[in-house]
């Protein structure tokens, strides 16, 4: 990951400078919130789902620790294997170990934004061994060496004139007569290339959108099939993700399917759910021999029992960042991070520090669209809040904002002297103006950067009504 | 004793400082549907505090609101933003406050939003004024989300005569404004509001109505920025009859 949150306002600037990113990012309302609209549409009772998967995931999260303890015991019951990583770099030691000890060259991967979140392709690389994404969107940024800039839409951020040249880049068997022009092309040509990799790949790692206590299985969901291949046809898979991804059965699972889809990209189930247990047994006809599963707590544990903690029920539909403004504006990359958009401002502050990802938290109006479309509704814009809070009590916050606020806040505090101060500000500033707007003032920078201040008309309400006795 | 209820204004800091004529407009509206209005000496709800983590500043201008506007028999403001702050974040911000926990929910219960206020507890129907203009109406988020006002506006603004109505293609969209944020990002600010503004163009209106000054301010400062010769009004201004002055920004 090259960019760093830190650098949100350079990094969201230069993204709003992109014109090709704004091409992109013009499709969200057609690609998923109109989508999504409808499937809400249809359902019978959408509200009432929502509240039994919030339950489901409250239940979840209130049981962790026997949830968790459940399925490492029905795991292993089933023959496979469970590691638990405190932080990242235990995720990506436990990872390689298990490649090592597989004698594991290369590797096919789908659906892991925990792997992103842990650095793991760079670090098995550093190793040497090769890692092959197998979800098309993730491939692509894979081979532009761009992290995901969407957590279920890996390179939303690109036209398909971008996805073209990245093949003709990248592709050395590629003929350049082919055309590249139609998504069919595209999705034709990273099929030829993937193919052959799928085949020969020694260790196959996917993430897993639920984890079930009772089974000890792992749900994933893709659209294009590239889950089965990644867990099926190399001799070791292994599921890295979130240990918060639990829940308490398949029964609770199947209620939260029907929700995250259609939240996601508007479809009332996935073109394929793939349900992960054990390694090949019995009268299995396919299958690896070796199954991990590595569950990765990295800052969420810490979460529970704060004001943050419902952020803990996020099942990563994406429909937050689908309807968030400002994503909308600037894209993924700019938030420097995995996790972006208002499931980003909410997580990122717990997972990095406050310190590191207070720019998310802060760049938000909270218009409150994302707790609307939240299908386990998680109060975002709440769980943002109270990031902010805790930046300002511990002094993270920029000093001239808090001691702005402070002045304000004295006067504000004072009634008799803001109604002074106030009346002899909206004199001056009536003064100051020019065609009923303020165009400049030596204070307030960030308003006159990019807007005019309509000029107030001279006297205050307070005044006036008093006058009118 | 009058029947007639006592109305607590909260004129808000906005309004009060920016553009006093709303804050009449929205005491003619209360007095003609009934209410006799009373403004006690006020600052602010304390919001852009709240919202920017400083919660020490937010709960002294919280206990301080409540405080002034508990004896009055309805707290109504012509902003979403503050009604909302009043209605949903006291509650949030007082909540280790045992003393003035019970206060801050009832005043909670009786706090309104202009708008909707005059429909849903004064049953205000019909208006007598007129405004020949077209306009479209830009929904704050806190109007629409956290008070869930949305049909109020629209049926008094259809009373107004020759006023015609079209909506903008995304209605429920943030306009970028967002209190400090505006400032914190003014960029992604920028950006939010000139695809608000687009849209706004698009239904062919002359004119943008809204229920919260501070949008009003941003959409308004932004088009005088880029030249683009769009009026702004204030719902209260509109259903007042009070549209002879300037608007808003305007000489």
């Amino acid at each position: 990951m090259t960019a760093d949150p830190r650098s949100f306002p350079e990094t969201s600037r230069a993204a709003l400078r992109d014109p090709g990113l704004r091409i992109a990012l013009g499709r969200l309302r057609t690609h998923f919130a109109l989508g999504r609209a409808q499937a809400v549409e249809r359902y019978p009772d959408w509200e009432a789902l929502r509240e039994s998967s919030r339950a489901i995931r409250d239940y979840a999260l209130a049981h962790l620790d026997t949830l968790l303890l459940r399925f490492e015991q029905n795991v292993y019951a089933s023959g496979g294997h469970v590691h638990w990583a405190r932080d990242a770099k235990e995720a990506r030691e436990i990872v390689l170990a298990i490649l090592r000890k597989a004698d594991a060259r290369t590797v096919i991967k789908g659906k892991s934004m925990v792997s992103e979140e842990v650095g793991l392709n760079d670090f098995l690389a550093a190793n040497g061994i090769e890692t092959v994404e197998t979800d098309l969107g993730e491939y692509i940024v894979q081979l532009r060496r761009e992290p995901p800039s969407h957590i279920i839409a890996p390179a939303f951020h690109l036209n398909k004139e971008d996805v073209a040249r990245t093949f003709r880049d990248a592709h050395n068997t590629l003929d350049p007569e082919r055309p590249l022009s139609e998504r069919s092309d595209l999705v034709a040509e990273a099929r030829r290339v993937l193919r052959a990799r799928f085949e020969s790949a020694d260790a196959g790692i996917t993430g897993a959108n639920f984890l079930t206590a009772s089974e000890g299985a792992a749900v994933l969901v893709t659209n294009e099939g590239n889950g089965d291949l990644t867990r099926l046809l190399p001799k070791t898979h292994i599921v890295l993700t979130g240990l918060e991804k639990i829940v308490a059965s398949m029964e609770h699972a199947a209620v939260l399917l029907r929700l995250l889809t259609r939240s996601a990209t508007g479809q009332d189930i996935s073109s394929y759910v793939t349900v992960m247990k054990g390694p090949r047994a019995g009268a299995d006809s396919d299958g690896g021999k070796n199954f991990h599963v590595v569950l990765v707590d990295n800052g969420r544990t810490p979460l529970l029992g704060t004001e943050a903690e419902e952020v803990l029920r996020c099942i990563r539909c994406a429909a937050c960042l689908n309807h968030c403004p400002v994503y909308a504006a600037v894209g993924g990359h700019a938030y420097g991070a995995t996790y972006t958009g208002p499931i980003g401002a909410a997580l990122n502050p717990g997972l990095m520090g406050v310190q590191v990802a207070r720019h998310h938290a802060n760049a938000s109006t909270f218009c409150g669209r994302c707790a609307e479309v939240c299908p386990v509704k998680i109060p975002l814009p709440k769980i943002m809040r109270y990031w902010r809070a805790r930046e300002y009590a511990s002094g993270v916050a920029p000093r001239g904002m808090t001691a702005s606020l402070g002045v304000w806040a004295f006067v504000a505090k004072r009634p008799t002297f803001y109604a002074v101060a106030t009346l002899i500000a909206a004199r001056l500033l009536k003064l100051l103006s020019r065609n009923g707007q303020v165009h400049q003032l030596p204070i307030m920078r960030n308003w006159f950067a990019v807007r005019d201040f309509p000029a107030p008309q001279g006297r205050t309400f307070q005044q006036l009504w008093a006058k009118r006795g | 004793m009058s029947d007639r209820p006592r109305v607590g204004l909260l004129v808000t800091c906005l309004v009060d400082f920016v553009r006093p004529q709303i804050g009449f407009a929205a005491v003619r509206l209360l007095e003609q549907s009934g209410c006799d209005v009373e403004v006690p000496l006020q600052t602010c709800c304390g919001q852009p505090a709240w919202n920017s983590g400083a919660d020490k500043h937010a709960t002294d201008l919280a206990r301080q609101v409540i405080e002034t506007f508990e004896p009055f028999d309805y707290v109504v403001a012509p902003s979403g933003s503050c009604a909302g702050m009043i209605k949903r974040h006291y509650i949030e911000a007082l909540v280790n406050d045992p003393a003035y926990l019970p206060r801050a929910r009832a005043l909670a219960a009786k706090t309104f939003e202009l708008v909707s206020f005059l429909v849903q507890v004064r049953g205000v129907r019909a208006l007598n004024v007129q405004c020949a203009t077209r306009a479209c109406y830009h929904d704050s988020c806190s109007s629409l989300r956290e008070l869930g006002v949305r049909k109020e506006p629209r049926k008094l603004l259809s009373e107004v005569e020759g006023l015609m109505l079209a909506e903008l293609v995304e209605p429920e969209v943030c306009c970028g404004f967002g209190g400090l944020f505006s400032v914190k990002y003014p960029e992604i600010s920028e950006r939010m509001a000139d695809q608000k503004i687009v849209d706004a163009q698009a239904t062919g209106a002359d004119v943008i109505v809204g229920a919260d000054l501070g949008c009003l301010l941003h959409l308004k400062g932004r088009m005088q920025r880029k030249g683009i010769n769009m009026g702004v009004r204030h719902v209260a201004e509109v259903l007042a009859g009070m549209v002879g002055e300037p608007a808003l920004g305007e000489p």
